[in-house]
């Protein structure tokens, strides 16, 4: 045997073994995509089983149900964002632009969906601080490296789980009946949440500090208070801040749904115009409400690259 | 080590940038601190906090906790009939023939009510009753047109103008007048979890329940007991566990669907989308905007024209995910695309592949790990959002949560409800956190890759 055919040989056997495994692989893709297409087309079926109106019924309507949504005057879109009368108010919900000023000196007043907008922002602003503020201790008790003590990590870790994955609905339903229905219970929801979730992100940035620091200010005899404000805050801060920003972003979100099943702010009168079809309000509010997080994104992206720099922007996994 | 002065200005000397700092940068923590104290007063006035938390009930909080984990029986007993006997709401928790043993007739022709053993309890006729609890008896006569407390009165008693009413802690309380007695007590536990007042099961232990469906004569003829017993719990009035469970299943399917078209539509948009792979920079900053478009016209909104044009359910919910994800998914898929390590393509490219062919070969291997994470972490993010879609009517079982706090009695419903949905919410995660996990280490290399090129 030569030394040619036996080279020919291994480039064979070799050339199989990748043939298999790449038809293996393939075999496995299909088989994945496959489960994937039957489990997509099975979910269809039943939403749309379950569902009040059928989608292909309801398909050749979409065109008709657009149609409320364009005004008879497009200046009412105006009118309705600024609360100016209408020549269209025929005394009816619909056109009845003026009645919802906010008067704050003699005749100057902010039109009601800029209030319901300020409303729906302060929610998340401030549900975001509570989180921030609870989160942040929370999450160097929690994080594995700087915990004062294994068990406490552990049920503030349980603790913050819970609050992650209770549904804000349940809280804000539980509290609107003891501070009544409004603003203040969507923030304790809004607010709960925001502990869980940010002190999750946030004891994970913990956990990848450089402990340098840490040993230095520990080999001084600082004590957990002193070493965790001097040694370990300093790192992690630009990104707490980075993730409290990008928080602020979801809870803007949050907060309009919270107000569409009565936590105040713009989600109630957004809802009410859309199920009554009223094309100039509909217009309007999504207008502000579009623009508002486009300027709050756009904020906070800004704000988040000042603070950390293209890293706020990595994947993760 | 003691420093001397002079040595201490050598050192603030040497590093000037550390001890003489521009005012703005030294300043702006406090700033911030500042405006943040500033802008808590303005919430305060805002949302009028003092006045809302002076008129807020925190007593309802531990009654509402409470009867998330127990539920009540409240027998009344008319003493201006001929004779005494327990009348039990209807639909109570007992079912049609209650006879429980903690209402005792006396052979005296009294009724004694065990609230809490006999250590809390309550004995009366027509012309007297004793109430007994923490350790003294109360008698109230009852004779003299309205109730009337002989002797001291504890703190745990009020007497109105015509009730008496005495606070017995979690176990309940009883309300006596001339003409009635109110008992309410309480039990911890679900009442009738598993069958409800009307199964043929009702009232039967495990074990007879057991032996029934193996082996016993059939309760309804021409279905099997086993069937029969599925039903029964399935279609449980007073828990709904079939619709409970259909509504937790519509959940999940928005969260699935809506996430998975997402990603379908938004994977070859991104494409196109992405600065460097895209044929015209036109193209990709329209489909750019697209994206933002569909991220920043909430969820909410998107949820409300779909329960609109297709009537409330999982259908509109689906659809509402859906338009939110292909405007998120294409972002952060665009993006990946974007930051990817161009060598492979230009090798793929050098070989005469045609365009498909480069995205296939030089491109997808990078990304598919980073775009499968990332709709991982979308979906997992829904499964709780969607969720709070459904009170709107988003279907789902957001909107059954809601129906069930709105009436404000059924709160051990909600916390069943709540229950499921931590624990689904608790199940993908970990679905999610693993796949992705598997998926790390490429990722990991990834994010080094990008962090070593700045």
């Amino acid at each position: 045997m030569t030394s040619a055919t036996l080279h020919s040989d291994a480039t064979r056997q070799q050339a199989d073994a990748w043939r298999r495994q790449t038809s293996l692989r393939r075999f496995y893709t299909a088989l994945g995509v496959g489960l994937l297409l039957v489990a997509m087309f099975a979910t269809m079926w039943f939403a749309d089983e379950a569902n009040a109106g059928h989608f292909f019924d309801r398909l050749p309507h979409i065109l008709d149900f657009l149609s409320w949504l364009i005004p008879k005057d497009w200046n009412d879109v105006w009118r309705a964002l600024f609360d100016i009368a209408s020549p269209s108010d025929k005394g009816t919900q619909e056109f009845n632009f003026p009645l919802g000023r906010v008067y704050v000196w003699g005749g100057f007043y902010i039109p009601e969906y800029f209030e319901l907008m300020l409303t729906t922002v302060n929610v998340a602003l401030v549900s975001t601080f509570i989180g921030f503020v609870f989160a942040v201790p929370f999450s160097f008790i929690a994080a594995r490296n700087l915990t004062p003590s294994p068990a406490l990590r552990l049920v503030v870790k349980r603790f913050m789980e819970l609050l992650r994955a209770f549904p804000e609905i349940v809280i804000a339903g539980v509290f609107a009946a003891i501070v009544s229905i409004g603003p203040v219970a969507a923030i304790i929801a809004i607010g709960l949440h925001s502990i869980g979730a940010l002190g999750k992100l946030f004891y994970e940035i913990n956990e990848n500090i450089d402990m340098r620091p840490e040993e230095g200010l520990r080999a001084v005899g600082a004590n957990w208070f002193e070493r965790v404000r001097f040694a370990d805050l300093p790192q992690v801060l630009p990104n707490f801040m980075s993730y409290t920003l990008l928080r602020i972003e979801i809870n803007v979100r949050i907060s309009t749904i919270m107000g569409a099943v009565g936590g105040g702010g713009i989600g109630e009168e957004l809802k009410l115009a859309i199920s009554r079809g009223f094309g100039a309000k509909t217009l309007a509010l999504v207008l502000l409400l579009f623009i508002t997080i486009i300027l709050v994104d756009q904020f906070s992206a800004w704000l988040r690259r000042k603070l950390v720099g293209e890293q706020a922007f990595l994947m993760s996994a | 080590m003691a420093m001397t002065v002079d040595e201490v200005s050598a050192i603030e000397n040497r590093h000037p940038q550390i001890f003489q700092r521009p005012a703005y940068k030294r300043f702006w923590p406090l700033l911030l601190i500042a405006g943040t104290v500033l802008y808590l007063g303005y919430a305060l006035w805002f949302f009028s906090l003092p006045q809302v938390l002076r008129e807020s009930h925190w007593e309802r909080l531990p009654l509402f906790l409470s009867q998330w984990i127990s539920y009540d029986l409240q027998p009344e007993f008319r003493l201006d009939q001929p004779e005494i006997t327990p009348k039990y709401p209807r639909f109570s928790a007992l079912g049609e023939n209650p006879n429980p043993d903690w209402v005792i007739k006396n052979p005296d022709g009294t009724y004694t009510v065990q609230i809490d053993g006999s250590a809390k309890s309550v004995t009366f006729d027509k012309t007297r009753a004793t109430i007994t609890a923490n350790g003294v008896t109360v008698p109230i006569s009852l004779t003299g047109g309205k109730p009337v407390i002989t002797g001291p009165v504890p703190d745990w008693v009020t007497v109105h103008d015509d009730e008496v009413v005495a606070k017995l802690g979690f176990v309940g309380e009883v309300r006596v007048t001339v003409d009635r007695v109110k008992i309410r007590k309480r039990f911890l536990g679900w009442a009738n979890f598993v069958f409800d007042t009307r199964s043929p099961f009702f009232g039967k232990s495990y074990g007879e329940v057991i032996s029934l469906i193996v082996s016993g004569p059939e309760l309804k003829p021409g279905t099997s007991n086993l069937a029969l017993a599925a039903d029964n719990f399935w279609n449980n009035a007073q828990w709904q566990h079939g619709d409970v469970w259909t509504k937790l299943l519509q959940t999940i399917v928005m969260a699935f669907l809506g996430t998975l078209l997402g990603g379908i539509v938004a994977f070859p948009l991104a494409f196109f989308a992405a600065r460097n792979i895209t044929p015209t920079g036109v193209l990709s900053q329209v489909l750019k905007r697209f994206f933002d478009f569909m991220r920043s016209v909430d969820m909410l909104i998107w949820a409300l024209f779909f329960t609109r044009a297709f009537g409330p359910g999982p259908l509109a919910g689906s659809a509402a995910i859906f338009f939110t994800e292909i405007g998120t998914l294409g972002k952060t898929y665009s993006e990946a695309l974007e930051n990817i390590d161009d060598k492979p393509r230009e090798g793929v490219l050098s070989t005469g592949a045609n365009e498909i062919l480069v995205q296939r070969y030089g491109v997808l291997p990078e990304v598919v790990p980073v775009f499968i994470s990332q709709t991982l972490y979308q979906w997992e993010s829904n499964t709780r959002g969607a969720t709070i879609i459904g009170a709107v009517g988003a279907g789902g079982i957001g909107l059954k949560l809601w129906e069930a706090m709105r009436t404000n009695s059924n709160w051990a419903n909600v916390f069943y409800m709540v229950l499921l949905t931590l624990l689904v919410v608790f199940i993908f995660d970990n679905i999610s956190n693993f796949l992705r996990r598997r998926l790390s280490r490429t990722l990991h290399d990834y994010n080094r890759l990008q962090a070593e090129r700045g």
